[in-house]
């Protein structure tokens, strides 16, 4: 495994490998694309893939580009070509702006704990201590969870009467809070289960990371005199700067998609302080059956995840180059 | 059979180069009593608790009677002691049965499919040439970006088409596209070293051959990665089965357990019971497949850049 991180092609970064066999292929060209046997296995092999990637993504991708510009119904109804009607409405929209927003606040609030706080139970787990499966089970396992399970037991955790946030609310004199019924601490409490629930990913990506460093460097560090701090300062944590990058990224874009546990916390009850891009989408098609309406918010959505990639790849590749 | 034996060790080195399997007794000294230690070792176990005090309230919760878990009379235990009413009450329902066994054989379903055509599909792009490659290759990847959420609608749409709205195949069919995993099959394919497949292609084995018994046997490993993954996000999905399965006995596991709740919300011991039910085979999986699933992590991870 590469951690070509910094290959500042988004995605795109092909190992070493790769290139050699194209270069490669460069200068043989004849001898290996016209060898129709092998084009011909190729497309057997490829063919079940191809099938689904055209029938379940491109299609649909396609498709609901199309679909944006028409007044499409999920009852059938409609179907008309409206031009960009959908799109002019959905600019218009406060309540898209609005999703956008909350959808922008949760990647905010989510994305700092769920990078800060996996660094620091990785740095810890990472000394060795004993223990070991038993803190990798407990900060990992809520991972593994399904997002209905996590959303019932933090819905019991805020609950106003008998949950225990309330409880430690109490112990120390204050009042207690609807947590979820309260739209200015819904998002917060959503943002903490979040937090959660996901962080065992990240930290396994950061414990990861920390076995990569050669041990070499801190042996010889420790010649020198350097003490626990300062190896931490000096070695660990510059070591980590391309790993954090890549973390941030993933978790950006997955915060970006925030659903089910907005949706299932609140009871499917549509907040407007919680109210996500997703969940926008999912209530204009499926609640409104407007279809051509929630596909233009869906390009909408997918429009600022691209425009995201396109500013971190030339972020990636300015620091490269200043490098 | 000695041949498998014997590559696996490097196998093992290919995939996980850097990837300590057991980071314990890594760095000598540090399992020294000290002060720096003690303090880590205060601060680890306070964040553990943290993390498992959720899930062991609700686990505390399921063994209580609804009365005790309504009032939060009695604390961990409730006044009237631990009993297991909440769960034969959802377990004689039926339902909570009915949804475990569509979780589970869909979810193996989608498992399979995915990682049997990603591995053919990643095994073209990284061995044979053929025209066109770069392009399809290129748009492969570049899909990687596209956010599931964005195609429900259309998928639903193209459902609605096939007929398969409401359908098991309905929710399979679209959650078995992964490009991602063939990125990641396909770098560890182009890291195989191709002299093994040159001396079998030598001795008169076709390509398909050469696929079945050389490389999937050496790719064992990571395939087993990208399959633990696949599964536990299968098992977990709910958007799509949510939109996708309206039938009561067609319903997954979550999307089954978010209707019980709208109904019964306020049946606390039965909803915790249900939640802790539909943990279970996850844990299990867990404990079973740790390392697998902490070299995944890393692989599927970091492979998806």
């Amino acid at each position: 495994m590469t951690l070509d991180t910094g290959s500042g092609r988004a995605g795109l970064a092909d190992t070493a490998a790769t290139r050699t066999i194209v270069t490669g292929d460069r200068t043989g060209r004849h001898r290996h694309v016209g060898d129709r046997g092998e084009q011909r296995i190729a497309w057997t092999f490829l063919a079940p893939f191809l099938a689904a990637f055209l029938l379940f993504l491109v299609w649909p991708l396609l498709h609901g580009l199309y679909l944006s510009f028409t007044d499409q119904s999920l009852t059938g109804a409609g179907g008309s070509f409206i031009g960009i009607a959908n799109y002019v409405e959905a600019l218009g929209d406060p309540v898209m702006w609005q999703s956008l927003g909350n959808t922008a606040w949760f990647t905010v609030l989510s994305t700092v704990p769920l990078v800060v706080i996996a660094l620091v139970m990785a740095l810890l787990v990472q000394r060795g201590l004993p223990g070991q499966w038993l803190w990798r089970l407990s900060f990992f396992m809520p991972y593994l969870l399904a997002s209905t399970v996590i959303s019932q037991i933090w819905v019991w955790i805020f609950n106003p009467q008998i949950g225990a946030a309330n409880g430690i609310l109490e112990a120390f004199g204050l009042e207690p809070i609807a947590w979820l019924q309260n739209p200015d601490t819904n998002m917060l409490a959503i943002v903490v289960a979040t937090v959660w629930w996901t962080i065992g990913f990240n930290f396994l990506l950061y414990l990861a990371a920390l076995q990569n460093i050669p041990e070499t460097q801190y042996e010889a560090a420790s010649i020198d005199g350097a003490g626990e701090w300062r190896k931490l300062f000096s070695i660990t944590i510059p070591q980590l700067g391309q790993v954090t990058v890549l973390i941030v990224i993933l978790q950006v874009l997955a915060s970006l998609k925030l659903f089910d546990q907005a949706y299932q916390m609140l009871g499917g009850i549509a907040s407007e302080t919680t109210r996500s891009i997703v969940q926008y989408i999912y209530e204009s098609g499926f609640v409104g059956y407007r279809f051509g309406y929630s596909a233009a918010i869906s390009y909408v959505f997918f429009a600022v995840i691209v425009l995201i990639g396109v500013v971190q790849a030339l972020a990636t590749r300015r620091r490269k180059e200043h490098s | 059979m000695s041949a498998a034996t014997a590559s696996s060790t490097a196998t093992r080195a290919v995939v996980a180069p850097g990837v300590a399997p057991d980071p314990r007794g890594r760095k000598p000294g540090q399992h020294r009593f000290s002060a720096i230690n003690v303090i880590a070792f205060i601060a680890l176990a306070l964040m553990a608790i943290g993390w498992l005090l959720p899930f062991l309230w609700a686990v505390a919760t399921a063994f209580k009677t609804e009365t005790d878990a309504a009032s939060g009379a009695g604390g961990w235990v409730g006044e009237s002691g631990p009993t297991t009413e909440a769960f034969t009450s959802i377990l004689s329902q039926g339902n909570v049965w009915i949804w475990a066994g569509n979780s589970l054989w869909t979810s193996v379903v989608i498992t399979l499919l995915t990682v049997a055509i990603s591995a053919v599909a990643a095994y073209a792009f990284s061995r044979l040439e053929f025209r066109g490659k770069k392009l399809l290759y290129g748009a492969v990847i570049a899909s990687i970006v596209i956010p599931p959420q964005v195609l429900i609608i259309p998928l639903f749409y193209e459902m609605l088409a096939f007929n398969l709205v409401d359908t098991p195949w309905g929710l399979i069919l679209p959650q078995v596209v992964a490009p991602a995993m063939v990125f990641i099959l396909k770098k560890f394919f182009d890291q195989v070293p191709i002299e093994l497949e040159d001396a079998a292609r030598v001795d008169g084995a076709g390509r398909f051959r050469v696929f079945w018994s050389i490389v999937l046997p050496l790719s064992r490993p990571i395939l087993g990665a990208v399959a633990i993954f696949v599964f536990i996000g299968a098992w977990n999905n709910f958007l799509w089965p949510f939109l996708i399965i309206n039938d009561t006995t067609l319903m997954t596991l979550p999307v089954g357990l978010q209707t019980v709740i709208s109904a019964y919300g306020v049946q606390y011991a039965q909803v915790m019971a249900q939640a802790v039910l539909a943990s279970v085979p996850l844990i299990i999986v867990f404990l079973v497949f740790q390392k697998q699933i902490v070299r995944g992590v890393a692989t599927t991870g970091f492979g998806g850049q």
